[in-house]
């Protein structure tokens, strides 16, 4: 974000750094990576940060023991001994099931596909200085599109695909662009009605799937029908696995990410405007488009990840919470990858691993998948204060501090 | 932001109408639109002689059988040709203090030609809907006066729904296991300490205060989550808090309409009232409110006047989330009585709101809370009545109200100046 000007960053930025690449290598990979200073650096904050929220969902397992504590009073040593125990087999079942076997690598990246689009819905929103918590009904209106043209529409399988998916993009940047529209014209601050509109698309999804329109025909359960086979995202490694082309469409929109806000004239104007709005206002840029812009480019990522959560989660009949949790995990993702496209690539496949491995962590150790959203919740705090982990392990303080990321009301 | 786009869109329309006067017939447009819909839609609508029925007492009132009948289609045309007389009023562009009055009289009335075309021919309990819309609000009052102990400082607080989600458990568990008082005192404990959290990553941390506040909710979220399903599930009897007895007032409580509405509740219905006047008369008639708006408004020079502004900054934003804590355990131990994962429900985001609705101010607060509450009512009675609208739509109600709100339906609102800004002493 701090990379207006790429040249203008001071030298001794790296002064701490022994082997420094050449100046055009570093040029490139600042472009590339949004790293501004060494990797070391780059790397040790948010390394260090997800060590520290597995220390703290240790303590939470260990606390949350009720049969180690009604032990506890015979036989302290035993209860404390279960208690590890109880980490052991949690974190075990953890790692086992993000990495453990083919099936768990598949179920990491078919989980990680929709956190890398709706991550990157949430990065192009912090790059321009928006806050979009909205990328859960953004990903409900998006997804509930894909399987209306999934339904209704009969057309071979490719082209059938692609239509479900534009859908998805029209639909969730226009849900998006709502809140950019009514940010550039009232002030409206976005935090709260992307919210809001969170709310309403979960209940307005709830409503459509209990109509003819969505339901199977003699069904009254409130799902959709199923889903014919020419608009389900074909797997990749076989029907055995669930990782399917959404996992390539999530790749290709990670390099589109990179080129829109890095390449084209329309992301200088989007970071500009996150940079400094007074300037891009004087420098004649027209603000409330662009804030409805980048609304709509969000809101049509966080579209797409719907879509692969209807078009490509089997049995492909959509319930009423097939966004489930990812529009909030997005944040913690967007932030962890430094709102830049390629660190939301890998923000999102450790994610992926992180809640997969959670359910595997549900099913064997009785430990709910909410410790990975606290998990989630302490990454972001000790990414947004590195200063804090520095003082953990007493570490020397970094030259530059992220800058400020979001917008009070005022704005 | 919103003060650059401004000078963006005064320097293209220099010789048109002031803001005010532009909201003026904005809102002339938007009433007159509401009557025609009133009186076509409800009015000619409803067939001729049908009456709705109003009850006005409750089974448990001393005067008993108090109802109000309209002809619910006259009342509807007459209604009608009032809100467009409003709005005609409006277009005019005088009396420009009036803009907010008219819009809310115009709200009152649309809300009751609703009433009258949903219950046409049916009975409905006014003094019911009525008593719960104070109940309704009490949550969003005390999570407006939250937000607003905090934002008068300085510090955005985006964390109050968090702050209530984890107090209501905390006040849950502490009354099942030792009764009333401690779920009292314990939410309030946990709401301080999310505040103090809150505060220690703004000020010492200089953390994005939004992000922290998102933090909060989601650290809440998911604790309370994981041990509601980790604990509470095993141990059912942590999840059954002590019931709270209604302090019914003496001889106010027997006022027909009025007493069930305000003075038949459990204290914290009492307890919001309190702080709503206590934090009002404490911003601006004591020497806390002077040096806590001081410190929202410009930091640097209360600093300079020797105020010392971290301490006040942590000592409102821990108030703030000892207040939050207070509306966790009404939430908990009285509205629902019991815990459940995530039962909230975005009441929190409705509270900040509401915060900016009533323009940082107590009784602003409390009067956006009312609205919020009456919508909410609303929506539950209505959805008793069966008058063919998906109840989905109707739960979209009040979070479209919010939407509403906060996209500038009052006006220009004014957040202190020093709003989300970290301050860093030289």
């Amino acid at each position: 974000m701090t990379e207006l000007p790429p040249d203008n960053q001071p030298d001794d930025a790296m002064a701490d750094v022994p082997e420094q690449p050449s100046s055009e290598g570093r040029k490139m990979m600042r472009r590339m990576t949004g790293v501004d200073e060494s990797w070391r650096q780059a790397l040790v904050v948010p390394a260090l940060s997800i060590l520290l929220a597995l220390i703290v969902g240790a303590v939470i397992i260990m606390v949350t023991d009720v049969d180690a504590w009604r032990l506890m009073r015979e036989d302290p040593v035993a209860a404390l001994g279960e208690m590890l125990e109880g980490v052991w087999v949690a974190y075990r079942a953890l790692f086992l099931g993000a990495f453990g076997s083919v099936r768990a690598i598949s179920e990491t990246l078919f989980t990680a596909t929709p956190l890398i689009l709706a991550g990157l819905a949430v990065a192009v929103g912090f790059q321009t200085g928006l806050f979009n918590i909205g990328a859960r009904g953004q990903m409900f209106m998006g997804g509930l599109a894909a399987v209306w043209v999934g339904l209704h529409v009969e057309l071979p399988a490719v082209l059938h695909v692609s239509l479900a998916i534009l859908a998805a993009i029209v639909v969730g940047g226009i849900w998006g662009g709502i809140t950019g529209l009514l940010k550039a014209r009232t002030g409206a601050h976005e935090v709260i009605t992307t919210i809001m509109l969170n709310f309403v698309a979960a209940f307005f999804v709830l409503w459509a799937l209990k109509t003819p329109a969505f339901q199977e025909e003699g069904s009254n359960l409130p799902q959709s029908a199923p889903l014919p086979e020419s608009v389900r995202l074909p797997a990749i490694f076989g029907e055995q696995y669930r990782v399917n082309i959404g996992l390539l469409i999530a790749i290709a929109a990670v390099f589109f990410v990179y080129w829109l806000m890095y390449r084209s004239t329309l992301g200088f104007e989007f970071r500009a405007t996150g940079f400094s709005p007074t300037a891009s206002v004087y420098a004649g840029m027209n603000v409330s488009f662009l804030l409805t812009a980048v609304m709509f480019v969000s809101g049509a990522l966080a579209g797409v990840a719907g879509s692969t959560m209807t078009q490509g989660l089997p049995p492909y009949t959509v319930t009423s919470n097939f966004a489930g949790t990812i529009g909030f995990d997005a944040i913690a993702l967007a932030l962890l990858g430094r709102s830049h496209p390629f660190g939301v690539l890998w923000a999102g496949l450790l994610f992926g691993a992180l809640i997969a491995g959670g359910r595997s962590m549900q099913a064997a150790a009785g430990v709910s998948v909410d410790l990975v959203i606290v998990m989630q919740a302490l990454i972001i705090v000790f990414i947004a204060a590195p200063e804090l982990v520095r003082t953990i392990f007493r570490l020397k303080k970094a030259k530059a501090e992220p800058a400020q990321l979001t917008k009070g009301w005022g704005g | 932001m919103t003060a650059v786009l401004e000078r963006q869109t005064t320097l293209e329309h220099k010789n048109r109408l002031t803001p005010e006067e532009r909201r003026s017939v904005g809102v002339g447009v938007a009433l007159i639109a509401l009557g025609l819909f009133v009186f076509f839609f409800f009015g000619l609508r409803i067939d001729a002689g049908e009456q709705a029925t109003f009850n006005l007492s409750l089974q448990t009132d001393r005067f008993q059988d108090l109802s109000w009948v309209v002809d619910a289609r006259a009342f509807s045309l007459v209604v009608g040709v009032i809100i467009v007389g409003l709005g005609i009023w409006r277009l005019t562009r005088r009396a420009l203090r009036w803009t907010n009055v008219s819009l809310a009289v115009g709200f009152a009335l649309f809300s009751m030609a609703f009433l009258a075309w949903a219950a046409a021919g049916s009975q409905f309990s006014l003094v019911g809907m009525l008593r719960s819309t104070v109940i309704l609000a009490v949550v969003v009052v005390i999570g407006a006066l939250t937000g607003l102990m905090c934002e008068r400082v300085g510090v955005i607080n985006i964390g109050i729904e968090g702050q209530l989600l984890a107090s209501a458990f905390a006040g849950v568990v502490l009354s099942s296991a030792f009764g009333t008082w401690a779920g009292l005192a314990g939410a309030v404990i946990v709401g301080g300490l999310l505040g103090w959290f809150l505060a220690w990553l703004a000020i010492r941390f200089h953390v994005d205060q939004i992000i922290a506040g998102v933090v909060i909710n989601f650290l809440a979220l998911g604790l309370t989550s994981l041990m509601s399903a980790r604990i509470l599930a095993d141990v059912q009897s942590l999840n059954a808090p002590a019931r709270i007895p209604a302090w019914r007032i003496p001889l106010l409580a027997d006022i027909p309409v009025v007493g069930s509405m305000f003075f038949d509740h459990t204290f914290f219905v009492y307890g919001m009232f309190v702080l709503v006047v206590a934090i009002h008369l404490g911003l601006f008639y004591t020497r806390w409110g002077l040096r806590s708006r001081s410190v929202g408004e410009h930091p640097k020079a209360a600093d300079t006047a020797g105020i010392n502004v971290y301490r006040v900054r942590y000592r409102n934003v821990i108030l703030g989330g000892m207040i939050a804590g207070f509306g966790g355990a009404f939430l908990g131990l009285a509205q629902v009585a019991r815990f459940e994962e995530d039962m909230t429900g975005g009441i929190g985001f409705i509270g900040l709101a509401a915060m900016i609705f009533g323009k940082w101010l107590p009784f602003g607060a409390l009067g956006a809370g009312l609205v919020f509450g009456f919508a909410r009512s609303v929506q539950q009675k209505v959805a008793i009545l069966n008058i063919g609208i998906p109840s989905e739509f109707l739960l979209m109600i009040p979070y479209i109200v919010t939407i509403i709100v906060v996209a500038g339906v009052v006006g220009r609102t004014r957040p202190p100046a020093a709003d989300g800004q970290p301050y860093i002493k030289q």
